[in-house]
């Protein structure tokens, strides 16, 4: 058997994904990240992004709101802070959240209030970046 | 109803393993890595003032449930340098409001399908307090959940953070992008998350195998109660009869000897 890497996407509330990958590319909180099988132990945070699961030619798309990345030789888990699949984002819902975390910005905020917004904003801007991915390739 | 729902939040407290033990897991492997560490989540510190998070049922009726739990946090308050409480939960609210016990944020009536970003606020404000060093310490109560009949009270120190034992096993040396402290950092918040969120999931299970059995103890009781009182009832309509019978009886008897 080919080497593969054995894939999970865990959330607090439940797992999202468990299965076998070529590839998987994630958003690193230091750039985006490939990880092919035999890559070497590493830890790292996440990014509000995409992350990538290519297997045999198929590839998956997945939305995660932050976390942290742990890779081993034949194994990867995403820790999300929330994760969907491509075809499961809330678009309306998504753009709902862009508008009201805009607005927000746009006014004074306590440091705290204005960390909180922008997360909000990388978030929604990262869910409606994978649903228009998703449109134009249609996976 | 209860046992359905009993079901239901077992399979959610499942859902939630593969994420705590992954990040247990991980947490060790870091901790072991950076230390040494000033993260102030590991950082123990003279102890002059508490934070409790107490998880409570939002509804009664479920024996002594909610009474046992308090009965553990008035333990706790009374023994030691002053407690401020961030409840989940209504009842435990309720009680400690009416006590004057000081409470500095409540998350109530999360549902019987709680979310993590539902009781987010309450961890937040606990966290803040603690990060701005208004507090030195960071309590959890919640009831676990050991088996239908029996669920116990547990309290246990969320903050400063203990580190989870290293199991058995091969260890693994990370490359850490960014640093390790930094990665640690990041980490902890989350690690206090989840916790919480599986004392909520824990509590609610107690709360459904708790209310299950008081009301098969309510329905037991008015079982009793029925056979005792159509007992009664007969008795006294058979007394009535024997007079009533025993009356005409009497007077056809006094008529005949008149």
């Amino acid at each position: 058997m080919a080497d593969k890497l054995h894939v999970d996407i865990v959330t607090v509330e439940g797992r999202r994904y468990r299965g076998d990958a070529d590839f998987v590319l994630a958003p690193g909180s230091e750039g985006e990240l490939g990880v092919l099988p035999r890559h070497v132990p590493l830890l790292t945070p996440l990014a509000p992004g995409t992350v990538k699961v290519r297997n045999d030619g198929e590839e998956l798309f997945f939305f995660v709101g932050g976390g942290f990345l742990e890779v081993r030789p034949d194994q990867v888990t995403v820790l999300a802070d929330a994760a969907e699949r491509a075809e499961d984002i809330d678009e309306a819902r998504a753009e709902e959240a862009r508008r009201r975390a805009e607005s927000l910005l746009q006014q004074k905020l306590s440091d705290a209030d204005q960390a909180a917004a922008s997360a909000s904003l990388a978030r929604a801007e990262a869910r409606l970046r994978l649903a228009e991915l998703r449109r134009r390739r249609r996976v | 109803m209860a046992a359905s729902k009993l079901r239901r939040v077992q399979a959610r407290a499942e859902a939630a393993r593969p994420y705590a033990d992954r990040m247990a897991e991980v947490l060790t492997e870091v901790a072991s890595r950076s230390t040494g560490t000033r993260n102030p989540f590991l950082t123990r510190r003279d102890v002059k003032k508490r934070l409790m998070i107490l998880v409570s049922a939002d509804r009664g009726l479920a024996g002594g449930l909610n009474v046992n739990a308090f009965r553990a946090a008035l333990g706790y308050i009374r023994q030691g340098p002053d407690t401020v409480l961030v409840t989940i939960g209504r009842k435990g609210r309720d009680y400690f409001r009416r006590l004057g016990v000081s409470i500095i944020a409540d998350v109530s009536q999360t549902g019987d399908r709680p979310e993590l970003k539902d009781i987010l606020p309450a961890i937040t404000v606990a966290r803040d307090e603690y990060l701005n060093g208004n507090i030195d310490q960071i309590a959890l109560l919640h009831t676990h959940f050991v088996s239908v009949a029996k669920q116990e009270p547990r309290v246990s120190i969320l903050v400063p953070v203990e580190v989870p034992e290293r199991k058995e096993g091969v260890r693994v040396d990370y490359l850490y992008e960014p640093e390790p402290e930094e990665v640690l950092a990041s980490l902890l918040p989350r690690y206090v998350e989840a916790q919480v969120y599986a004392a909520v999931l824990d509590n609610l299970a107690s709360f459904y195998a708790a209310q299950m059995i008081a009301m098969r103890n309510a329905t037991d009781n008015a079982g009793e109660l029925i056979t005792d009182l159509t007992l009664l009832r007969n008795k006294v309509r058979q007394a009535t009869i024997t007079k009533e019978l025993s009356e005409i009886v009497g007077g056809a008897e006094a008529l005949a000897a008149g």
